[in-house]
């Protein structure tokens, strides 16, 4: 077990098996097949993300270094919320991007849901966190990784 | 963040319950960037990036009711990406039917959109800033714009500020008419911490140099050695087609929301390489990277030796000179192989404006002769329909490529496929 501190973007507590991306994470390319198809899973349908392809990211806590892509990135992750497909939360080794930014911040104003979002965990983070690992995240921003 | 006066009452609700929650997700994003106050947006007009009336994201529809049902509409008049259907583009029954259940709100949202402040009933594009659109900031100008690729065209080529705004959020600030200052706003967040070195022995295909700058930079800002020696040092339509098709790949491909290009875009052209940090990485780009780059892309069709049944030209949508430059190269290719139509469904894309003014042109005479169709729809819109998802579809975008099962090929290999009879390269 490790502990990370991070900064809290959108403060919350969550736990959850995470879901690794080593790789930026392209928003749009991820949701965009289970939006279209009202997969409740969301299973990640990014063929450039080898790590996260085809693999379910509804309520996983999305680990990765910042996201990539089509500026509807947020509106995705907005949408993903209000129709009940979230990740348990998103985490992020860097400083979190503008367009991840405004999909949590849009969802915690704009919706019910709870999608807490953490960034600057470190590089260590990301170097220790694996696929399947359950993660713990605290309203201060501190995430712990259980193996 | 400090807010001035009249911004904290909007937040205290002096605007009603809409505005002051437009105003309260503004600050919660400028504060999350450690923006210390709030700049007006100085353009005279915004862009959207949500064009589309896809009948599974009501969340988003509902949210621009309640906008509009609070007073909340735009403070400038905005332009939108491109529309997802044209009758024009080939599609079979099926996936007709696909196209009108998916996308069955557009009616409706676009509706919504002229409340909320269109510029004109045929303002859907990409591509903006083209001069028969009118969507032209100037230099210096404070932007409220989403769009990848529109938004580092703005940044990098016209020399205007906009951060890479998600949807929504880009609507926002111009409802309000104030952003978070912040990133690209800001003079600090516009210096190059990447130096690429160009160094091939002819000109790369400008959306395979994007590709690879942005896998490599993700949302750093580039400053681009050895480009020049390709486009020349004017801004001309050539080089303006050229930046634009590179930084739609550095922004898909990547998250590049600026670029500079040394001798040619214009902070470059003023600062040179004093906009480069003294710790800047350097990546080399020769002949061996763009062939490693390009034998990389995955590629996700059910049979890789399918022949192509479609093939997507122009996302983003092309320009007049793009569309003349196009027209002479297919037909001088097919000619060379004795056809006269195109050996694959073909669709080029361009603004509706573009589009209305090439119609009137001998070349498009001569490209309808060769079977291209000419259309103002998203391909990515396009290729969102399950029933066309299967369906092997070439293209030489590399944002494409990223987003749907499209296969990527450069313009020669497209000429190539195009009159040859449609064996893949």
């Amino acid at each position: 077990m490790k502990t990370f501190q991070g900064r809290p973007v959108v403060p919350g507590t969550a736990k959850a098996e995470a879901l690794v991306s080593r790789s930026g994470f392209n928003t749009l390319a991820s949701f965009q097949k289970s939006l279209m198809s009202g997969d409740k899973n969301a299973v990640c349908s990014d063929q450039n993300n080898s790590a996260m392809y085809g693999q379910a990211m509804f309520g996983k806590a999305l680990c990765m270094p910042q996201t990539i892509g089509s500026t509807t990135g947020g509106m995705v992750l907005y949408c993903a919320a209000a129709l009940g497909q979230q990740p348990a939360c998103l985490l992020f080794s860097g400083p979190i991007d503008s367009l991840a930014a405004a999909g949590a911040i849009l969802s915690d104003v704009w919706t019910e849901v709870s999608m807490p979002t953490v960034d600057n965990l470190g590089d260590d983070f990301l170097d220790y966190v694996k696929t399947g690992m359950i993660v713990n995240v605290s309203e201060t921003g501190l995430v712990t990784v259980e193996e | 963040m400090q807010l001035a006066k009249e911004q904290q009452a909007i937040l205290d609700g002096s605007q009603g319950e809409t505005m002051a929650k437009v105003m309260k997700t503004l600050v919660m994003y400028g504060d999350t960037f450690g923006a210390d106050h709030m700049v007006p947006v100085t353009s005279q007009k915004g862009h959207l990036v949500t064009s589309f009336g896809l009948s599974v994201m009501k969340p988003v529809y509902s949210l621009m009711q309640q906008l509009i049902d609070g007073g909340a509409v735009s403070k400038q008049p905005f332009s939108v990406d491109p529309r997802p259907i044209d009758k024009h583009v080939p599609a079979n029954p099926l996936q007709n039917l696909f196209f009108k259940v998916m996308y069955s709100k557009q009616s409706d949202y676009e509706k919504q959109l002229t409340t909320l402040g269109l510029m004109s009933p045929d303002a859907f594009t990409c591509t903006c800033y083209m001069d028969e659109i009118g969507n032209i900031p100037a230099k210096g100008d404070v932007l409220s714009w989403a769009e990848s690729s529109a938004v580092v065209y703005a940044n990098s080529v016209l020399g205007a500020r906009s951060n890479r705004n998600s949807g929504i959020i880009e609507l926002f600030g111009s409802i309000v008419g104030f952003v978070p200052y912040f990133g690209l706003l800001t003079d600090s967040g516009r210096l190059a911490t990447w130096i690429i070195e160009v160094r091939t022995s002819q000109k790369p295909p400008a959306q395979l140099l994007g590709s690879a700058i942005g896998m490599k930079v993700m949302e750093e800002v580039p400053y681009i050695r050895g480009l020049d020696k390709f486009l020349g040092s004017e801004l001309g339509d050539d080089a303006k087609a050229y930046l634009k098709d590179m930084g739609a790949a550095t922004a898909s491909n990547g998250a590049v929301g600026l670029y500079h290009v040394e001798g040619l875009t214009p902070e470059a052209v003023d600062s040179g390489a004093d906009l480069i940090v003294s710790s800047a990485k350097t990546y080399i780009i020769d002949d061996a990277e763009l062939e490693r780059v390009k034998k990389n892309y995955p590629c996700i069709w059910k049979n890789p030796d399918a022949r192509p049944k479609l093939c997507f030209i122009g996302c983003p949508h092309l320009s007049q000179k793009q569309l003349h430059d196009w027209t002479t190269a297919l037909e001088k290719e097919l000619q060379a192989f004795g056809r006269k139509t195109v050996a694959v469904p073909t669709v080029f894309t361009a603004a509706p404006q573009v589009k209305k003014a090439f119609e009137q042109t001998d070349d498009y005479k001569r490209l309808s002769a060769m079977k291209v169709i000419l259309s103002d729809i998203c391909p990515l819109m396009y290729m969102n329909n399950p029933q066309c998802r299967n369906m092997p579809v070439i293209t030489n975008s590399n944002k494409l490529r990223t987003y749907t099962t499209a296969r990527y090929q450069t313009d020669d290999e497209i000429l190539q496929i195009l009159s040859k009879g449609a064996k893949l390269i």
